[in-house]
């Protein structure tokens, strides 16, 4: 996977390197600020509450 | 690649570095890395390619007349197998890349836990704090009974603030009504149903005890007498955690399961529709940490009159105490 990602960038090795980083602090802010927001209430452990 | 062309090259290239003049001579021994070359073309396919061609060709043996033909079965059958080869082993590499993926994941999952969601409650905080001070300066939109309590709050809105001061001089939290979690990421949230400031019954109040801000993350360090100062509108109302005395027998802290509703009844621990016996203060949060199999229970009353703010405009003595 990310052997064929590497493959498919443009450039030479710093090139890549570069969109590399970028793909990855892109995916990591699409977790942090979209995934994890939208499934964490259906988590469980975040129960602070008393209730029947 | 080189080696992977024919079966020929493959072999050439070798002998070409072990025992280029056995070669060249013509009087090459069979050996047993020639066998298949024995068995199936070896003489029609070393005999040709002896004399004249260097050894640097043997990557592009291709067009190599004799060896051509009898080559070509041999590298027909090879390269598939090579292939699956390659397939399994692409498709293991990347299965094993999936799940270290999947397992940095779950890490920054636990890092947005953690600390991430501290710096969206840290900023909604702000927001909150900044509307309730100007709601209670201007027009207030929380109206307040006549003796400093506050009558009807809609859901999600800040209408007090919880000062801890065992947690710190800073600590200081907007509670907002409603115990969802759209509120609980915000900040400690009032039980709907339950008291409000300074009235008899019980306050009672929930919060997060790791992420989102953890405003009750060392609840269980609360020890009897410390006070937990509630700030309204126009009043300040110093509770304190219970101590043994507590003439309704009610523990400081207790952990109970979490459908143990009745520690936010009128009485702690007495029948949800019961009568109040004091003014109560209870907070709860999730135990052990990182974890909701548990609640984590502290229980605190009203300390001596409601101090109004006019009088003490930084608060009663029991912030500074200690």
């Amino acid at each position: 996977m990310y052997t064929w990602i590497w493959r498919h960038l443009p450039g030479g090795t710093g090139l890549k390197a570069v969109q590399a980083l970028v793909l990855v602090l892109a995916v990591c802010a699409l977790l942090l600020f979209v995934v994890f927001p939208a499934i964490e209430p259906s988590l469980p452990f975040n129960d602070v509450t008393v209730d029947q | 690649m080189d080696g992977d062309s024919t079966s020929g090259g493959d072999r050439r290239g070798r002998h070409s570095h072990r025992a280029e003049p056995t070669t060249l001579t013509g009087s090459d021994p069979p050996d047993e890395r020639d066998e298949d070359s024995r068995n199936g073309d070896g003489a029609t396919a070393w005999q040709p390619l002896v004399p004249g061609v260097p050894a640097a060709r043997g990557v592009d043996d291709e067009p190599a007349p004799a060896g051509n033909e009898t080559d070509r079965p041999a590298a027909d059958v090879r390269r598939p197998a090579r292939t699956r080869g390659d397939l399994v082993r692409t498709g293991v590499r990347g299965v094993g890349q999936l799940l270290v993926t999947a397992g940095l994941v779950v890490l920054l999952f636990v890092v947005y836990e953690v600390w991430v969601t501290d710096l969206f409650s840290d900023r909604k905080q702000t927001e909150l704090s900044q509307e309730l001070r100007e709601d209670w300066t201007a027009d207030p939109t929380v109206p307040t009974l006549p003796d400093g309590g506050i009558s009807e709050v809609p859901l999600g809105q800040g209408f007090a603030f919880i000062r801890i001061p065992a947690f710190g001089e800073d600590y200081v939290k907007v509670v907002l009504e409603g115990t969802d979690e759209e509120e609980l990421v915000e900040g400690p949230g009032h039980y709907v149903d339950s008291a409000m400031p300074g009235e008899q019954g019980n306050f009672a109040l929930a919060g997060h005890r790791v992420g989102k801000g953890s405003p009750f993350l060392d609840l269980d360090q609360l020890a009897p007498g410390d006070p937990i100062v509630i700030e309204t509108a126009d009043s300040w109302f110093t509770y304190r955690v219970v101590g043994p005395d507590d003439p309704n027998g009610i523990p400081s802290q207790q952990i109970v399961l979490p459908s143990d509703v009745s520690v936010i009844a009128p009485t702690p621990n007495g029948p949800l529709d019961g009568p109040p016996s004091g003014a109560y203060l209870t907070l709860t949060t999730c135990h052990p940490k990182f974890s909701a199999r548990e609640r984590l229970i502290v229980h605190a009353v009203l300390d001596g009159d409601p101090v109004s703010k006019a009088d003490a405009p930084d608060g009663p003595p029991a912030l500074t105490e200690g």
